[in-house]
């Protein structure tokens, strides 16, 4: 199979703490094929991080099989340093060096790879060329981070939540990077917590929750699943929402979920669905607050699978 | 685009740009060291004369008693009342008091270098006025030889102590700086050799030596007039081998540790007993016998032993071998320790 870029199977990572073990990975597959965008969705502590430096070689795995490119760490290391790009989660880079000087030298560190002056020009960083490390915006940080992973003129190429905790106009334009990436043939495996980022650049997305895939697939075959395209979502004065068992026998409604701002329905058809609410709120004498429909996301795919938002903090595994 | 670049070039060339834009590095690294020579220097350096301070008690006698002292060079007297007298020589005003009578009385702190001096000098004066002729007759003959005073001594030990700190530092802290920041990770994720880096570490470090040596050597020798008598390229080697050392120390101490705080601890932990017992301000000699095996297996008292036996004593630098190999010895083991369980992530 050399159309695949990262192949693994069973992967477990167990770490040891002072109270017991922790099975951040736990047993996971993956098949990340060449040149598409792959993403790796899930809350915090789900485990991306973990699999994704051992994918990288940067962690040992407790067990399973891991290949990347056709290779195995240990045995093609430098090989497979050379021809793999990262972005760690979280990386300081020297504050009183340039943007210039650091592409610089990790361009030197490759036998093969790309002028830093063009890999600025592709993150749009060249107005920042002499500018310190240490005086960059979180974005223009994160641009380097990533342009740090391209100027080894990778095939593959992991970023690790390369847009968390940026204004959207950063995120935006790191978008764009990820996207040219595609465009190159470079096969890209992406973490994040945002299901908008998965939706909008990841031909395929595992979704990752408690160190295992939960569910795998496009975007939109992940939302297809959830058997209907919108989300209606309302809320009445005081929050006494009507009964589950009345909601889910509206017409085209598929799921009724409370939330905590108010009752979320995955609808078929929602011109169907919503005069029948507004006719049954009525009906209980319960005035409306707010009323909105939206297309179903990632995100509801995620609430579907484990009642939890993305945004939550992982809790202890059960 | 083939790759023109060096790696280890360029991870020099990053220590360095780094090291020069940190503007306290470089005070520490440069200035520190010369204002401690300078310091030092002056508050050591050979005064003209000693004074000696001398309060005569007020006395019907004390008016002659202070002219005969003031009739001979280097004394500084004054006639006090009983109780100012002694609240001086508390104060350290005074360095005796003589109090005139039908005995003289000397008042004063025998355990004070110079009261005890003061004490003979007075003397002297007092009985040669009363007539006390010298059996022998004596000349003196002065000599200040340079190679001989405090300063003379100090500025070897200086440059020790200099290549001990700014080694563990220059390494040590780097290192776990780059650590924290998940640089050391980042580095690894890329094809970097890691000897490449550990090289540019140590490199780096040789690279520092050069104007510290050259900083503290030349105050030394234009500001005190320290006589270099051994050969430049001996004292060279001796700092070269010392750096080295220290930089494989440093590497040890840093090769765990994942926090700042703790590899400041341990650095300080291992330079605590070299700053005491090395050598650096007064020598080492002076530690009691059973504390002697302790004290020469040290690496920086055998620095300063060689760095000494060169400078001031113009040593031939094969007399030196043995100083050197124990340095070495303490390198080369940290070294291997430290790339053996050196942690990357
Ligand atoms: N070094 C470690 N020691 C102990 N537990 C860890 C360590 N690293 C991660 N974990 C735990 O493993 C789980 C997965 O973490 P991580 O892979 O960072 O998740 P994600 O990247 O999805 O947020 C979390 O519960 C985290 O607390
Ligand atoms: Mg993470």
């Amino acid at each position: 199979m050399c159309d695949l870029a990262i192949r693994c199977h069973g992967l477990r990572k167990q770490y040891r703490t002072r109270n017991g073990t922790v099975d951040a990975v736990n047993g996971l597959d993956l098949e990340v094929r060449q040149g598409e965008c792959f993403g790796l969705l899930g809350p915090n502590g789900a485990g991306k991080t973990t699999t994704v430096e051992i994918l990288e070689g940067l962690l040992r795995a407790t067990s399973g099989e891991v290949e990347v490119l056709g290779m195995r760490w240990g045995e093609n290391d430098d090989e497979l340093r050379q021809r793999i790009g990262i972005s760690l989660q979280e990386t300081r880079f020297p504050e009183k060096l340039s943007v210039c000087e650091i592409l610089t030298l990790f361009r030197s560190f490759y036998r093969e790879g790309k002028d830093p002056t063009a890999v600025m020009e592709s993150v749009g960083l060249t107005e920042k060329a002499r500018a310190w490390a240490g005086k960059l915006s979180g974005g223009q940080t994160q641009r380097l981070a990533v342009a740090c992973a391209l100027v080894g003129n990778p095939d593959l190429v992991f970023l690790d939540e390369p847009t968390t905790g940026l204004d959207p106009q950063s995120r935006r334009q790191l978008w764009g990077i990820i996207r040219d990436l595609g465009s190159q043939g470079k096969t890209t495996l992406l973490t994040t917590h945002y299901m908008d980022e998965a939706e909008r650049l990841c031909d395929r997305v595992a979704v990752v929750d408690h160190g295992r895939v939960i569910a795998l697939g496009s975007p939109i075959e992940l939302i297809a699943t959830l058997g209907a395209h919108h989300v209606v979502e309302f809320a009445v004065e005081d929050g006494r929402h009507p009964a589950p068992e009345r909601l889910s026998v509206l017409p085209a409604v598929c799921e009724v979920r409370n939330e905590a701002k108010g009752v979320a329905l995955t609808v078929n058809e929602p011109h169907l669905t919503i005069p029948a609410l507004l006719q049954l709120l009525e009906m209980e004498n319960l005035t409306l607050v707010r009323l909105t429909t939206r297309q179903a996301s990632l995100e509801d795919v995620f609430v579907h699978l484990t009642g939890r938002h993305l945004d939550e903090e992982q809790t202890a595994p059960a | 685009m083939r790759n023109r670049l060096h790696p280890l070039r360029e991870l020099l060339l990053a220590r360095f740009r780094e090291s020069f834009r940190e503007p306290e590095v470089v005070f520490w690294t440069y200035g520190f060291p010369l204002l401690l020579a300078v310091g030092l220097g002056i508050a050591f350096r050979n005064r003209p004369m000693e004074q000696i301070y001398v309060d005569v008690e007020q006395h019907t006698s004390a008016a002659a008693v202070a002219e005969h002292l003031r009739g001979s060079p280097g004394f500084t007297v004054e006639v006090h009342l009983r109780q100012a007298c002694r609240e001086r020589l508390r104060l350290g005003k005074s360095s005796i008091t003589v109090v005139p009578g039908e005995h003289y009385t000397f008042v004063y702190d025998p355990t004070r270098p110079e009261s005890a001096l003061a004490r003979q000098r007075v003397d002297d004066v007092l009985q040669r006025a009363a007539g006390r002729r010298d059996p022998i007759p004596i000349r003196e003959q002065q000599v200040q030889e340079p190679g001989a005073r405090y300063i003379d001594f100090l500025v070897p030990g200086l440059i020790g102590m200099n290549l001990m700190g700014s080694g563990m530092w220059g390494v040590g802290f780097v290192i776990v700086d780059m650590r924290v920041r998940k640089l050391l990770k980042r580095f690894v994720a890329t094809p970097m050799k890691r000897s490449d880096f550990l090289w540019s570490m140590v490199g780096g470090r040789m690279l520092f030596m050069f104007p510290e040596l050259g900083i503290i050597l030349g105050a030394g020798v234009l500001l005190f007039g320290v006589a270099v008598r051994g050969s430049i390229a001996g004292i060279f080697l001796i700092s070269v081998t010392g750096a080295l050392c220290f930089a494989g120390l440093g590497l040890l101490v840093a090769c765990r540790a994942q926090h700042i705080e703790t590899v400041s601890g341990l650095m300080n932990l291992v330079m605590l007993p070299m700053w005491l017992l090395s050598g650096v301000f007064f020598s080492s000699d002076r530690f009691p016998a059973y504390l002697q095996p302790l004290v020469q297996a040290l690496p920086l008292t055998q620095l300063n032993n060689a760095l000494r036996a060169v400078i001031l004593e113009g040593a031939p630098l094969p007399a030196q071998a043995g100083k050197l190999a124990i340095l070495v010895a303490w390198g080369g083991i940290s070294f291997a320790i430290a790339l053996r369980c050196f942690r990357w992530n």
